[in-house]
């Protein structure tokens, strides 16, 4: 794969966090370094391992493909490796490959000598999914609290992880992250449409300079967060989506065993009108 | 003025934040979980060494009474005016009624049921009630599978109180007007509906009658216009009912990838089918009959009188009293439990 001539200016040596020179190489288009060796090995090592256990499992229908995590009576053991063993390799190697790719993001910062914002978001998206398999089921007591690794499986799994709580969506921390997750799609949408009012122009017209994006939302709503406030309202709320999401699970089942419903009759006992 | 209005604000905050934190019944870890299904289904029972502590307190036993004794003259023959414990002997029949002192006649003992003065007259009108609560209770014993092993005592229900604590009414029709006139009972979370916004009776015309509990589609995709919201809403209050009924969570019966699926629900999903069958027979058979003799202290706000929901027995455990059978001890109640 040729090299454009500017390409030299972005591929410069250092900024490793392991591995020093070892692995400070590109091959075509992408970086390498330490972290997507590990992110490489980790993921052949999980899909081979999802692999064989499709083998194992009764179909090869790719929505009933089944990695169910160990029966709750192996606590936080290892298992057998047919009776949840493969999901628990699988966990670590999910975990491994995704926390390899966010340092490998930390390199290609340091060697661009830009901020971390990449993979600070990408974590939030490491910290959701280690809360589920991880930090939830040692709470819990068992690797069985995990999710089962399966397009139709995972959906079950989350389908009656809500009806143990009766009615999931009276969790206090669902109603932010779905809050939040609506907000994010609602900011996209309005500075997606904004941008390519102005400067996605008919043929013939002009693109319209920074101050008519503004101008559009200082006549509609009399305030415009500006170009630069757009994007960190964008990670906040895409951000804080995710992190809503992290504590609605985590606080089900350690923290609350009993209906979500019933959580609200804090409120409903309030001095006030009790 | 704003600065007024940002430390009312403030402090509110604070006050709200300290009460959901402080007073929502948080619980920590260790938990401890039953698994119900498959691994990695999520079904499943979860409990704290308190909730269970709380548990073990709320289905303490009643004090033993001695087993009768073997042989004697018939009750029938020793007292007058008995009608339905025709088969027992003097020591047995004497039995059941230090029994019922002891479990439903509260503070009043024997005379909560009985004129202490010609103990045979059929009054106060409990008498007669307790008359049709006691072939109620053989009835449950001989001829309903859902007790099969365990049985039932009058203190399965009523555990020493004259009136058992968990009994329902009709909903009183809905006293809002104005643009509110019609809300339906909704938006009053109480214990019946699990302290959600569902109707407030969620029982009526299911336990007191036969309306069909089949709002779920059996289908993937609508195929036409299906259930009605209300009869969904009501449903859907009757299943919370039940939950809160056995401390239990929806896992305890349903897969819910298919509610209405019975290859996919649990074996306890059956037992309550034939519990709900139970409480029906028992509100339209026996509850029922007896509105009559209630005094009006002891009807519900539309006149109706107390009937059966599936707390009046559970209490708040999935086995009542923890799957102790008192009637194994109680051959006098009849029951496959006492054999």
């Amino acid at each position: 794969m040729a090299m454009l001539n500017f390409e030299k200016k972005y591929r410069v040596r250092g900024g490793t966090l392991l591995g020093g020179d070892l692995f400070d190489f590109w091959v075509g288009p992408f970086y390498v370094g330490f972290f997507g060796v590990t992110t490489l090995i980790f993921s052949v090592l999980g899909t081979a391992m999802i692999v064989y256990g499709a083998a194992l499992g009764p179909t090869w229908n790719i929505w009933q493909i089944n990695i169910a995590p160990p029966d709750l009576k192996y606590g936080l053991a290892l298992a057998p490796l047919k009776e949840g063993g493969i999901w628990q390799i699988v966990t670590v190697a999910a975990t491994g490959a995704f926390v390899s790719w966010a340092l490998r993001e930390v390199e290609i910062c340091k060697k661009l000598g830009i901020g971390y914002h990449v993979p600070f978001a990408f974590a939030f998206a490491i910290l959701a999914y280690v809360t589920l398999v991880i930090i939830r089921p040692i709470l819990l007591g068992a690797w069985g609290h995990g999710f089962p690794y399966g397009i139709l499986s995972h959906l079950d799994w989350v389908s009656n992880t809500g009806y143990q709580y009766l009615h999931f969506h009276y969790n206090p921390a669902h109603m932010l992250a779905i809050s939040f997750f609506f907000g994010t799609a609602f900011a996209l949408s309005l500075h997606g449409g904004v941008i390519l009012s102005a400067a996605n122009p008919k043929p013939g017209e002009t693109v319209r300079p920074t101050e008519y994006e503004d101008w559009f939302f200082l006549d509609s709503i009399g305030y415009s967060i500006g170009t630069l406030g757009i994007h960190r309202l964008g990670l906040f709320l895409a951000l804080s989506a995710v992190f809503w999401s992290a504590v609605c699970i985590v606080i089900s089942g350690p923290f609350w065993t009993r209906g979500w419903p019933e959580w609200w009759n804090w409120w409903l006992n309030l001095p006030i009108w009790r | 003025m704003k600065n007024i209005v940002l430390i009312f604000a403030g402090v509110a905050a604070v006050l709200l934040t300290a009460a959901m934190l402080l007073t929502a019944g948080w619980t920590s870890p260790p938990i401890q979980t039953v698994q119900g299904g498959f691994r990695g289904l999520s079904i499943g029972q979860l409990s704290t060494k308190e909730s269970r502590h709380v548990l073990q307190l709320a289905n303490t036993l009643p004090d033993p009474i001695d087993p009768a004794e073997a042989g004697g003259k018939k009750a029938t023959d020793v007292y007058k005016n008995v009608q339905v414990l025709t088969d027992l002997t003097e020591a047995q029949f004497n039995r059941v009624m230090l029994g019922l002192a002891a479990w439903v006649g509260g503070e009043q003992g024997c005379n909560y049921c009985h004129n202490p003065e010609n103990l045979a007259e059929d009054k106060p009108y409990t008498k007669i009630v307790s008359r049709s609560m006691l072939k109620m209770t053989r009835h449950i014993n001989k001829d309903w599978s859902h007790v099969i092993k365990s049985g039932v005592t009058c203190y399965t229900c009523h555990r020493g109180n004259p009136v058992p604590a968990n009994i329902w009414f009709k909903g009183a029709p809905p006293k809002s007007g104005g643009f509110a006139a019609t809300n339906d009972g909704f938006g009053h979370p109480n214990a019946f509906n699990g302290s959600t916004g569902l109707g407030e009776d969620p029982f009526s015309g299911y336990l007191d009658a036969k309306e069909p509990i089949r709002v779920q589609s059996t289908q993937a995709l609508p195929v036409n216009f299906g259930s009605s919201i209300q009869d969904a809403t009501r449903s859907y209050g009757l299943m919370m009912s039940l939950s809160t009924s056995l401390g239990v969570n929806c896992t305890f019966c349903h897969n819910s990838r298919a509610f209405s699926s019975w290859e996919q629900a649990s074996p306890q999903r059956v037992t309550a089918w034939h519990g709900i069958q139970m409480v029906r027979d028992l509100n339209i058979n026996y509850m029922n009959p007896l509105l009559a003799q209630w005094p009006p202290n002891r009807l519900g706000p539309t006149g109706d009188g107390p009937k059966i929901n599936c707390a009046t027995c559970h209490q708040g455990a999935s086995k009542p009293l923890l799957g102790v059978s008192l009637a194994k001890d109680w051959p006098e109640l009849g029951g496959g439990a006492a054999h």
